[in-house]
């Protein structure tokens, strides 16, 4: 196969599978539609029904979206923190190749 | 060259996932859920591990350097998604994958336990997300057995002579279900009082099951995928720690 039909291959592909991604995207995470967690569902429920109730945390973030915030920032720099040690770990490897073909 | 596009639009697409982001909801258990006696007796459990895992993780640091990049990786990976919360259509809740598994092959079970310590903690403190009364418990049952599990299975698997990816599907699996296990042991034996353990133990475990038999799964393939691409590209790695055989990593790896 042509390299410009195999590209325009893998993009049309991409494409096709961007759209279900949207779709999950929205659907799960800003759909109006709530998820309740396990931790609502299952334990702090049980443990209501056994007398212990859930305590608020130390640092409360209250309401309001301070800890929608806080997650986006733990994400991102989350992130931020994987891409970087993973770049280190690649570079690295190329860089072992280098010294290996230079000594070679 | 075509990896590393498939990696920046995973990544992408990962972003956009995290930038979408929601409160997370899951299992850690919350803060001040477990009477006193039994939190502190899941700090007590969880102390020795800890020491250990700190112990091995100075000493492979010493050893090797690409050891830090890896554990920097692990403790990121296990971060975001021990706080990712993925809904579950099926049962209409949403939770989230440990990672304690991915982190326990690469970078044994002892570092591990660390590595969930320090992502636990973190959470506790800042994102309301499990507690500080209650991380003793959520460090054993995610940093220790979550990781001894998925380690275990993982070796056993490996010796038997299975695959890569089944071995890691399968140890990033029970990793996750051990997990869930440890949780709802802590929990039936934490709140039960005076009730028999056993049944309370079973109805925690049926109720986490609709929520984390799929997750389990989507761990498993993360588990899989993560050895694999390593494998990939950081064979040696995988032979310095003892993952793959030497014989086993391909001449262009």
């Amino acid at each position: 196969m042509l390299e410009h039909q195999r590209k325009w291959k893998v993009l049309a592909l991409q494409a096709l599978l961007f759209i279900p991604f949207l779709f999950g995207i929205f659907y799960f995470t800003l759909a109006p539609r709530q998820w309740q967690g396990v931790d609502e569902a299952v334990v702090e429920r049980i443990a209501r029904e056994h007398g212990h109730e859930a305590r608020k945390p130390l640092f409360d973030p209250g309401e309001g979206d301070l800890l929608l915030f806080a997650f986006l920032c733990a994400g991102a720099i989350g992130g931020f923190a994987a891409g970087y040690s993973w770049r280190m770990l690649v570079s690295e490897r190329r860089l072992d190749n280098k010294h290996h073909c230079l000594k070679g | 060259m075509n990896l590393n596009k498939n990696i920046t639009i995973l990544i992408f697409f990962l972003t956009l996932y995290l930038l979408s982001a929601d409160v997370a909801h899951a299992m850690h258990i919350s803060e001040g859920i477990l009477p006193f006696n039994w939190a502190l007796l899941w700090f007590v459990v969880a102390a020795p591990f800890l020491a250990m895992g700190l112990r091995r993780l100075n000493v492979l640091a010493r050893e090797d350097l690409s050891f830090k990049p890896l554990v920097g990786l692990m403790a990121a990976v296990v971060f975001i998604i021990s706080c990712m919360p993925v809904p579950v259509p099926t049962a209409g809740t949403c939770s989230h994958p440990c990672g304690a598994g991915i982190a326990a092959i690469l970078v044994g079970p002892l570092v591990s336990v660390v590595i969930s310590a320090v992502a636990l903690l973190i959470q506790a403190l800042f994102l309301a997300h499990g507690g500080l009364t209650t991380l003793g418990a959520n460090i054993v049952s995610m940093g220790v057995i979550g990781s001894f599990s998925g380690w275990i299975v993982f070796r056993l698997l490996r010796t038997g002579g299975a695959s890569l990816a089944v071995a890691g599907f399968i140890a990033g699996l029970m990793a996750d279900w051990a997990t869930y296990l440890a949780t709802s042991i802590e929990l039936a034996s934490g709140i039960r009082g005076g009730a028999p353990f056993f049944p309370l133990f079973v109805k925690i475990v049926i109720a986490f099951v609709p929520t984390q038999l799929p997750l389990g799964i989507l761990e498993g393939a993360m588990t899989a995928g993560m050895v694999l691409l390593l494998h990939k590209r950081r064979p040696d790695l995988l032979v310095r720690m003892g993952i793959v055989k030497t014989d086993e990593v391909s001449i262009h790896a």
